[in-house]
């Protein structure tokens, strides 16, 4: 992340000083620091929502319920994570919300899943195999149906706006595999 | 109904199950539905307050970045090379932005379809949708899933993020060229 940070500054004054405008790096850099602020401020009511039908969940049992369901398919990829653990459920939750398209229910469930397996973590501050799988797994966009690409081309007049689903879903099953594999492999060599 | 009214509707009956279907599963299983709202809710400030360095650290650098006219000269260079991989001149900067910004990819999307002699339906508009569906804005997810628990080493999740996408990216141009080349 160090490199990204510092590769991307870099990248901007030398493109800025070619270009003669060095300002824009400065009026860019305090746009997107603005930018930041107004997006975490708007995630407050979302968040706040969500997190509270997860409690509601979380204690009528639904949680556990849902946790047991999924173990089947999360126990070879997180077998760090104990059986019945609450990180299963918000991890499930925010893959359901994201196949379904529900991308501001999926965020307030993936934090959720990040703090369980956070408390799981023998070194805070530092992204356990589980969590760098996580994070690799919401990477690849797990949307069933990409709506708003389709509502996209509706709106451009395409004479056939959901015709890219299956393509997509076949190249979002690519990114999937991908980066669950590479997390896999890359957890044995990266410390 | 059409194919799509179907589906924007599908997606909007499970969000309206899910709000209203959780609550009543809730009480009706006894659970003090009102007050645990209340509890779990007063987290979302923090969470949202927590990720705000996170955020600023990363929008601020694309912010630069994007300012500056890098994305556009990076896209300049690229291209002579990535048209010979099937990826067209116009969605290289679609590639390079889709990562870091959800926002600007959107927008590189929209004026694709609307540029006279692409639109959506010709091979770089299609191309560009389905990169769009196939990948995520990997930097964001990063920042504000590890930043919610104070992550600050990410170890491998960053290159298998970035593998995903890179994936993602050579699988669209794959099946783009193979359904509509």
């Amino acid at each position: 992340m160090n490199v990204v940070f510092v590769l991307l500054l870099v990248a901007a004054l030398v493109a800025a000083a070619v270009r003669g405008d060095v300002k824009a790096v400065g009026t860019g850099a305090l746009e997107g620091a603005g930018n930041a602020v107004t997006l975490a401020i708007g995630l407050i009511g979302v968040m706040s929502l969500w997190l509270g039908l997860l409690k509601i969940a979380e204690k009528s049992g639904l949680v556990d319920k849902l946790a047991r369901a999924a173990r089947p398919i999360f126990r070879p990829l997180f077998r760090d994570v104990p059986d019945g653990h609450p990180a299963v459920s918000a991890m499930l939750l925010n893959i359901a919300a994201n196949m379904l398209g529900l991308g501001n229910a999926a965020t307030p469930f993936g934090i959720k899943a990040m703090e369980e397996l956070e408390k799981l973590n023998p070194h805070p501050g530092t992204a356990t195999n589980a969590q760098a799988l996580f994070v690799a797994i919401n990477t690849a966009s797990l949307q069933l149906v990409p709506t708003t690409v389709i509502a996209l081309r509706a709106a451009a007049h395409s004479s056939d706006p959901a015709g890219i689903l299956l393509p997509t879903l076949a190249a979002t099953a690519c990114s999937l595999t991908v980066g669950i594999v590479s997390a896999k492999l890359l957890e044995r060599v990266v410390r | 109904m059409t194919f799509r009214q179907f589906l924007e509707s599908g997606s909007n009956w499970a969000l309206a199950g899910i709000l209203v279907g959780i609550p009543l599963y809730g009480w009706l299983k006894g659970v003090k539905v009102y007050e645990a709202f209340v509890e779990g809710a007063k987290e979302g400030f923090q969470v949202a307050v927590r990720i705000i360095p996170f955020l600023v650290a990363i929008l601020a650098a694309v912010g630069a970045f994007r300012a500056a006219g890098a994305m556009d000269a990076l896209a300049r260079i690229l291209a002579p090379l990535t048209s010979r991989f099937g990826l067209p001149p116009e969605v290289v900067p679609m590639a390079i932005v889709r990562p870091l910004s959800g926002g600007g990819a959107l927008g590189i999307l929209g004026s694709i379809f609307s540029t006279p002699g692409l639109g959506p339906d010709s091979y770089a508009g299609r191309l560009a949708s389905v990169l769009q569906g196939s990948t995520e804005t990997t930097f964001y997810v990063l920042s504000v899933y590890c930043g919610s628990v104070g992550i600050v080493r990410y170890r491998h999740a960053l290159a298998a993020g970035l593998c995903a996408d890179g994936a993602g990216l050579v699988a669209s141009i794959v099946i783009a060229r193979l359904v509509w080349g």
